[in-house]
């Protein structure tokens, strides 16, 4: 299990009704209907991935995200999920109101871009960082909207976002660096959100 | 012709005919008194009786669907490619039920039947049926072959119709309920073919206002063309230019000739009026078509699909088809956007395909995923 992906639960209210963007291969949304007895949907592009939520006995719906989440009412859902995909879209920022209107609270999960690690190699190699974490070449990276913990922040204040919670998690955690400095040592953040009234 | 048969071929089967005596009250008021369906079946009923899967039709489909009649016969059923031994629809786990739908003309009662007040055959006075008419016949086929609930309700089309439509009518019996390539009502653009072909029939000079039996003639040039229209709409552009493109089937456009010319899909669609011609009665397709037309899940739930589905208990997988543009993906959406509304379980998968409407009958490797793995989940319930 993908450490943002256990600290998640934590959040989430036994029994409530969740729509998970970008669900991958369902193991989240499984988690939390065997542990949270939630109910709910994901939404996925990618064939395998579906096929893998489908072997799992999940409700997966093949929905682009990139398109909005018109189908959904206002607040019909108790959270809105993304884990690992608001890098991956073409509109970040407008999935993220939609998330908002469509759920009473959203969790939003991102690489931090900010990370020292990615920093150091755009600063001494300057060329694009290539890492276990995001391993992938610019050209062909489904990661096309990077932002580091400071500029999704700056985006909530600007939308008028109130981060309920915010936790920082790294693989390795064993160095306290990230809670000191979490933009710089913080590799995944975990933002719980809601709409400020 | 197979020389022997494919080992994932449900291999030689018989139709069966079941015989109904209860009058049978339709949704159009009138009672039909006596009827036959005929059917087959596949694979093996379990001692519980819980792994029976219902196949319901599409406009020119029947009970035939899986398997040879004889070791002579040319082409296996009409959804051979997903029913079988390890198949999607697994013939090994599923003991799967395909009939003839009422008012249809492969075997089961239909304007072909001979009317018993006339003794002549029902032609146009058989009565006018409806989605729920082939419903509650099929549940009476369901009682008599034992089956409390179906573990699947699947069809494509109109037999997706029927399979919502069962969710709906009797949800306590359907346990999963599969709609592939269909819609909770015609748009006017679908009505129009229909009604296009429909004119085409009717304005036939043998159709003799439906009676063209007594007179021992029948519409086949109207029927032929009906065929091609639909034909047309069931295939892509991009799936016609592909098979056929511009080819010659004879003739040239060489200057100083005048020899007439013939495109292949010109004979390709002529080929198949023709066939479906000799295969298929008018009234039958009249019939079938106006209730394609008149299917409209949600009407009697205030029009609010979303009412519609909290009746429903089913899980439900749809599918639909890139391509398709006589049951678009948008469709299939809003029956998912349904689904979510009402707070029923549901998967969707848009499959990616250049075939059209036809893409459902068709082996496509991610279609035959997505089936197969949604069954394997039923089967180990």
């Amino acid at each position: 299990m993908r450490i943002d992906l256990n600290e998640i639960q934590h959040w989430i209210a036994q029994g409530s009704r969740i729509l998970d963007l970008g669900c991958g291969d369902g193991t989240l949304l499984k988690f939390l209907i065997d542990n949270k007895q939630v109910e709910g949907y994901g939404l996925e592009i990618d064939p395998e991935q579906i096929n893998l939520c489908i072997d799992k006995g999940l409700n997966v719906v093949e929905q682009n995200l990139d398109r909005g989440l018109g189908n959904f009412a206002d607040k019909s859902f108790d959270t809105v999920l993304m884990t690992q995909a608001l890098q991956t879209l073409h509109y970040p920022h407008l999935v993220l109101d939609e998330m908002l209107r469509v759920g009473k609270e959203c969790i939003v999960t991102f690489p931090n871009f900010g990370h020292w690690k990615a920093r150091y190699y755009l600063a001494t190699r300057g060329r694009m960082p290539v890492s276990d974490l995001l391993p992938y070449e610019w050209y062909d990276t489904p990661n096309i909207h990077f932002c580091t913990f400071k500029d999704f922040e700056v985006l909530c204040r600007e939308k008028n976002i109130q981060v309920i919670h915010r936790q920082v998690v790294n693989e390795k955690s064993l160095l306290t660096l990230k809670d000191v400095a979490p933009n710089l040592f913080g590799e995944t953040a975990i933002y719980h959100l809601r709409k400020s009234v | 012709m197979p020389i022997t048969l494919p080992a994932d071929s449900v291999g030689l089967v018989t139709p069966q005919t079941i015989q109904f005596n209860e009058p049978l009250l339709l949704a159009c008021g009138k009672t039909l008194d006596n009827y036959q369906l005929v059917y087959e079946t596949y694979g093996q009923l379990n001692a519980s009786k819980s792994n029976a899967v219902l196949i319901c039709h599409a406009l020119s489909g029947h009970h035939h669907a899986a398997g040879y009649h004889t070791m002579d016969d040319r082409k296996p059923g009409w959804w051979d490619a997903y029913i079988g031994p390890g198949k999607p629809i697994d013939t090994n786990k599923f003991f799967v039920v395909a009939l003839n739908n009422l008012g249809g003309c492969h075997g089961s009662t239909g304007p072909t039947s001979i009317n018993p007040a006339t003794g002549k055959p029902w032609g146009p006075d058989f009565p006018k049926l409806r989605v729920r008419d082939w419903v509650a016949s099929q549940a009476l086929l369901a009682d008599r072959l034992g089956i409390d609930a179906w573990a699947a309700v699947i069809g494509g089309s109109l037999g997706g119709m029927q399979a919502m439509r069962w969710a709906l009518e009797h949800p306590e019996r359907v346990r999963h309920c599969v709609v592939i390539a269909s819609a909770m009502k015609l748009t006017a653009q679908n009505i129009a073919f229909n009604e296009t072909a429909r004119q085409a029939i009717m304005s036939d000079p043998n159709f003799c206002d439906g009676r063209y039996l007594e007179h021992n003639i029948l519409p086949r040039n109207g029927l032929a063309v009906a065929r091609m229209i639909g034909h047309i709409t069931y295939l892509s552009d991009y799936a016609m230019g592909e098979k056929f493109g511009r080819d010659l089937r004879r003739g040239s456009f060489e200057r100083g000739t005048d020899e007439p010319v013939e495109f292949q899909i010109e004979s390709y669609l002529r080929y198949q009026g023709d066939t479906f011609a000799n295969n298929f009665d008018a009234n039958s397709y009249l019939l079938i078509t106006k209730a394609l037309d008149y299917f409209d899940l949600a009407r009697e739930y205030n029009d609010d699909p979303v009412l519609a589905f909290s009746h429903a208990q089913a899980k439900f997988l749809v599918v639909s088809f890139s391509t398709d543009w006589r049951f678009a993906p948008d469709r299939s959406r809003e029956i998912v956007n349904a689904l979510m509304g009402a707070r029923k379980a549901v998967t969707y998968a848009e499959i990616d395909s250049n075939f059209g409407h036809d893409a459902f009958l068709l082996p496509n490797p991610r279609y035959q995923q997505v089936f197969a793995r949604y069954l394997a989940g039923i089967a180990t319930e």
